[in-house]
């Protein structure tokens, strides 16, 4: 092979790449306006009114979700599955978005922890690498930290709507979830940055606690924080 | 508070499905956001732990190969180009062995989630490899050429076996891919080599070398021009130095043309040895 037929080969197969690049990008492009669309949809439990709609706001998310799904099953036909990290880093920031969506959703249901099979089965992906288009541990937990400092902003703001109750029992499961975190022997990574975050919020709604409790406005939830 | 129970767990490090059956029998750590953090920390010691194996090996099979780099200069002052050259086989088989053990550590898992791991040995590897390639036969080894010597056959006991003899039937078959654009970074820093390579056998007297050597050197200048920037970002940062370098090439090339047409070959050599040392300093080793 000549020195001028293997580079032709190698260009062959750049700007093979190339395409594929771009083909998820624009797939990408639109999944990140779903996920904007569900983030609006959200963001407004934190208005006053939207504390009695929470349920109707997580039905209307979830009916989004759907569409979510249907994108990233179109998203899996751009590129062959094993090659999952090769383009990893072009939507790993909108699955983190999407994880925290669903997280947030689950947890306004709920008030629990989302599991990482509850968020691949909501986004239509799997868990296992083996098994195709999956959930990375990695975006799963920064998803998770995602809802974490939104869950501190959500305790201020159901004070200043009068539930009083609904703060105690977000630092509680904040507090869980720090000493989760705690566990991890994270790297110096965008992970490890993330988490760092984490303890601000922490801080945020103990501060929210404490005013509450000092004015002795908590007194009635404490059955519920127990739990 | 609960936060303190997981954190003195004594089987943290251990392996992880005898880990996960002894948080199911311990009792404390009966919540769940403990016991599902506790698998969390299984899979990202796991995988870091790999990540960095994959690091060290790297370095080694950069080491090894900057030897056989280092090595395979010699032959333009020996007088047997054999033997230098079967002594870099030697080398080189053992770099493909810690390749191998590579491939093993990759075994099932996605190339590309540790491609970072050990990218900057295998481009060592690809320079090392091409440049023997090269003083053998005089072109560009190919891809497929590298990659088809990447085969690694492993007997059911786990431990690296580089060669293709002695295999029985029940040994597994191992690969590995150097991917295209490691390919094309490792081509990148061979034109170092041949750039040195270039000046010091002028230095030997060596009146042909230098010309045979600026033409491949020009031929993958002009392949580099061709890809162009649809490559991956480092590349662009390499033709800089790679033009740089079939510049100094062409320079001696010229000079020889001048030189050889007024002084004996003799002499021509003491020219070049005061050249050298002009050209080496400004040189950064690659």
């Amino acid at each position: 092979m000549s020195v001028t037929e293997m580079f032709s080969y190698i260009q062959g197969f750049l700007s093979a790449d190339q395409d594929i690049r771009e083909d998820i990008r624009k797939v990408v492009q639109i999944l990140e306006q779903t996920a904007r669309e569900i983030l609006t949809v959200l963001q407004s439990v934190h208005q006053p009114s939207g504390f009695k709609e929470i349920p109707s706001k997580c039905a209307k998310a979830r009916e989004l979700f759907c569409t979510v799904r249907t994108q990233i099953a179109e998203l899996k036909t751009k590129f062959p599955v094993e090659q999952y990290y090769r383009f990893h880093e072009h939507w790993r920031f909108v699955l983190q978005r999407l994880t925290f969506l669903a997280a947030f959703v689950v947890y306004l249901e709920s008030e629990a922890l989302v599991t990482r099979e509850e968020v691949a089965r909501i986004l239509g992906i799997e868990v296992v690498r083996e098994k195709g288009f999956h959930l990375d541990v990695e975006d799963y937990l920064a998803g998770v930290l995602i809802m974490a400092s939104e869950l501190s902003r959500l305790a201020v703001n159901s004070v200043t709507s009068g539930d009083y109750n609904r703060p105690l029992r977000i630092s509680n499961f904040i507090n869980e979830l720090d000493s989760g975190f705690r566990l991890l022997n994270l790297k110096n990574d965008p992970l490890r940055k993330r988490y760092d975050g984490l303890k601000y919020d922490v801080k945020k709604i103990e501060e929210v606690v404490y005013d509450l409790s000092i004015r002795g406005l908590a007194k009635e939830s404490e059955s519920g924080g127990d739990k | 508070m609960k936060k303190r129970e997981g954190e003195g767990c004594p089987h943290k490090y251990s392996d992880a499905a005898q880990d996960r059956d002894a948080i199911l029998n311990t009792p404390i750590l009966t919540q769940p956001f403990l016991f599902v953090f506790e698998v969390f920390q299984q899979e990202l010691d796991t995988k870091h732990d790999k990540y960095e194996r994959l690091v060290k090996i790297s370095r080694d099979i950069t080491i090894e190969s900057k030897r056989t780099i280092f090595l395979l200069h010699r032959v333009t002052s020996v007088p047997d180009a054999e033997e230098v050259l079967s002594e870099a086989d030697v080398k080189l088989d053992g770099v493909r062995q810690k390749i191998g053990q590579v491939a093993y550590e990759l075994k099932g898992e996605d190339i590309h989630q540790f491609h970072r791991a050990f990218t900057p040995g295998i481009q060592e590897y690809v320079e090392a490899v091409s440049f023997q390639h090269y003083i053998r036969h005089r072109s560009l080894i190919s891809l497929e050429e590298i990659n088809a010597r990447l085969v690694f056959m492993r007997t059911e006991k786990a431990d690296p076996k580089g060669s293709a003899e002695a295999l029985s039937p029940a040994a597994k078959v191992l690969t590995f891919q150097v991917t295209p654009s490691d390919y094309l970074l490792g081509v990148a820093d061979l034109t170092g080599e041949l750039m040195r390579m270039c000046i010091s056998s002028v230095g030997n007297g060596d009146i042909d070398t230098p010309f045979q050597l600026s033409q491949f050197l020009r031929q993958i200048h002009d392949g580099f021009s061709y890809i162009g920037n649809t490559g991956p970002y480092e590349v662009s940062k390499k033709l800089h130095t790679l033009r740089q370098s079939l510049g100094k090439v062409e320079d001696a090339c010229y000079t020889l043309r001048v030189r050889g047409s007024e002084i004996p070959k003799h002499m021509l050599a003491d020219v070049f040895s005061i050249r050298t040392t002009l050209i080496d300093p400004e040189e950064g080793v690659v």
